[in-house]
């Protein structure tokens, strides 16, 4: 196979095998997780302004009282390679041409260069989390394999789509298909590991600020 | 795989909802649930992360209901939970965690890790793996009333000294009153002012109550154990009581324990919600505050701190009152950075303080350093504070810093400065 034929194979089949297995796996774990559903709570509620599953599924997004003082990287880093990482998604002009091109709807982008500053900054921002992980006690107590390789399969599309904008290291045609790649891999591991937080952290702090609203407490 | 691991696989298994499959799903591995955590942020060792705690029951989630992990199992490529392994757990469970739920106030995916912990604390009662002081009080409540082996006539013994301090009589069983007032042992053992103050309070807003004979106690080891059906029949007892009484109101005492196991937990464990409403002490002074019956004479002038018992303010949603009264005595109150839902456990909730053994009391003292630091940077020597459980374990950890912080309880405070 050559350079231009991996060019097809990953933009064609490939990506329709990816964008399957999440789909699937996104509705399967869905299922998975929330048909398990809860038990009823009796006890008589009390009612709180501030306190609802919808008002912590928001409050939660800022760092609580004390906190960006005690993890100034989490919150930091995270904010940076979030948000980076949703810009260069949703607003590179490429990325939004291929969801035109998948689901027929489509919207401004922001320029190239502007994406380009982005996307450095997104790198650092995630090889900082890395080092983070590696150098605070708690993180790598708690890091598996998975934890590495999550990291990994996140950042690889982000570089892999910055080297070939900056045609560096390998032919165009050749880093574009590493990158569409693996954007196709993180697709289909983004389901059955801890980047499906993606989808749960909804439901997580909602049924955290429902629980807890029912007692009166907004948290 | 033994038949009792068999048994704990099962109850681990029904104790996971989806709310607890969601939190295990978003767990990002961010450690910030840690920097909440009284047991890190003492002693640094990041054994003590919330979620860590919780490890085997997410194995058994991972195991038991998701695709990879059941193709896993099935491979032989997953490690089960062994009975060693929960031998092992028993002190990030028990010793290490006091059910103070702060950790579910910062999880930036939302987690509940707390909810998480106590019913952990489910699979942890049937493996047998339970500390032997928790074991004993809950043992106590069932056979004999309460936790620390109180029999009626001893309690009746208390109330009849207190009626004589006070001058109001304390009534017994007595059908058609509006409240039954329940009582935490440790209140009745140890802080017998309690009793009086409320006598005074009751007798002068004019409120008609009574004491149960079958139903004094209103703790309930065995939530903190977290066995389901011995809570539920200390529950059942105090339900019982309240039904052939016919009292609108029943009271629970200042003891934050208690609150959440009669106010939140009660009604799930019996599987019905009650046909009276679960009043917390601080609620009811509250409210004879704001309709002006709760006049002082004099007020507590030395510079205080107030400490907020995380059953009754953070968990327990009692959130505004402890405040407004503590203002209506103390001249001197001094509000502190991390208060109200905010505040630092004492170190002895969760049933910790009824573990006796020397490394849960080293670790407990060590845990204490967060409310040390802010005694002293408050600058004060006086705190208050209005839980009994909480009470012993902060004097406990007063002697053991040598510190001469005085600590009262907030019930008493206000039923001394009662205008007569
Ligand atoms: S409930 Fe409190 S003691 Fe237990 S893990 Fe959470 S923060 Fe720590
Ligand atoms: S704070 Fe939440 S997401 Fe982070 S490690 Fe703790 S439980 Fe996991």
């Amino acid at each position: 196979m050559n350079d231009l034929q991996f060019l097809t194979w990953v933009r064609g089949t490939g990506l329709d095998i990816a964008v399957g297995i999440f789909l699937l796996g996104v509705l399967w774990r869905l299922i998975e997780i929330y048909t398990l559903g809860r038990k009823k709570d009796l006890a008589a509620p009390r009612h709180a302004a501030g306190a609802s599953g919808l008002h912590t599924v928001f409050r939660r997004s800022l760092p609580p009282p004390g906190m960006l003082k005690r993890s100034p990287v989490s919150y930091i880093g995270g904010y940076i390679f979030h948000i980076g990482l949703a810009v260069i998604v949703f607003l590179g002009a490429p990325h939004i041409l291929l969801i035109t091109n998948l689901t027929g709807l489509s919207w401004p982008g922001l320029p190239t260069q502007f994406i380009d500053l982005v996307t450095v900054v997104t790198m650092a921002a995630m090889v900082v989390m890395l080092v983070d992980r590696i150098n605070k006690p708690v993180k790598r107590f708690l890091s598996t394999f998975e934890d590495w390789f999550t990291w990994a399969v996140t950042f690889l599309p982000v570089l892999t789509g910055w080297l070939a904008v900056q045609h560096l290291l390998l032919p165009y045609t050749t880093m574009l298909a590493l990158h569409i790649l693996s954007a196709e891999i993180l697709l289909v591991v983004l389901p059955f590991t801890k980047l499906f937080h993606a989808f749960t952290l909804f439901g997580s702090r909602w049924y955290n600020g429902s629980a807890n609203a029912r007692k009166g407490v907004p948290v | 795989m033994s038949a009792s691991l068999d048994k704990v696989t099962q109850t681990l298994k029904e104790v996971i909802d989806a709310p607890i499959a969601s939190y295990f799903d978003s767990c990002v591995h961010c450690g910030l649930c840690a920097e909440a955590c009284l047991f890190y942020t003492e002693t640094g060792d990041p054994k003590y992360t919330p979620i860590h705690k919780v490890e085997p029951l997410r194995r058994v989630y991972e195991q038991e209901y998701t695709l990879l992990g059941r193709l896993m199992k099935m491979v032989g490529l997953s490690k089960p939970i062994t009975d060693e392994e929960l031998g092992e757990w028993q002190e990030l469970v028990y010793d290490s965690c006091t059910l103070c739920g702060r950790c579910s106030m910062v999880c930036p995916v939302g987690n509940d890790i707390v909810y998480m912990v106590r019913k952990f604390r489910e699979g942890m009662a049937v493996s047998g793996h339970v500390p032997d002081g928790i074991r004993g009080a809950t043992k106590r409540t069932v056979e004999i009333g309460g936790p620390m082996g109180l029999k009626w006539p001893a309690v009746a013994n208390v109330l009849r000294k207190a009626e004589e301090a006070t001058g109001v009589t304390i009534p017994v069983d007595k059908e058609g009153a509006d409240y039954l007032v329940l009582l935490s042992s440790m209140e009745i053992v140890n802080y017998p002012e309690y009793i009086e103050a409320l006598a005074k309070i009751f007798h002068k807003a004019g409120i008609s109550f009574t004491l149960a004979s079958d139903a004094f106690e209103a703790t309930n080891a065995g939530i903190q154990i977290g066995a389901s059906d011995l809570a539920k029949v200390i529950v059942t007892r105090i339900v019982d009581a309240a039904e052939r009484l016919k009292v609108k109101y029943v009271l629970s005492p200042e003891c934050g324990h208690a609150y959440m196991a009669i106010r939140w937990e009660g009604p799930n464990l019996i599987g019905r919600p009650f046909g009276f409403k679960v009043v917390h002490v601080l609620e009811l002074l509250d409210q004879l505050r704001q309709e002006g019956v709760l006049k002082m004479k004099g007020m507590f002038k030395d510079p205080l701190i107030l400490h907020d018992p995380c059953q009754i303010v953070r968990r327990g949603g009692v959130l505004q009152a402890p405040e407004a009264l503590i203002r209506q005595v103390a001249e001197n109150y001094i509000p502190i950075a991390d208060q109200q839902k905010w505040n630092w456990c004492c170190g002895g909730g969760g049933g910790a303080s009824a573990i006796h053994t020397e490394e849960a009391e080293a670790l407990r003292a060590k845990a204490f350093g967060v409310k040390k630091r802010q005694i002293e940077e408050a600058g004060v020597g006086t705190m208050v504070t209005f839980c009994a459980n909480c009470r012993i374990t902060i004097e406990e950890a007063l002697d053991h810093y040598e510190m001469n912080t005085k600590l009262l309880g907030l019930t008493e405070l206000l039923a001394e400065h009662l205008e007569d």
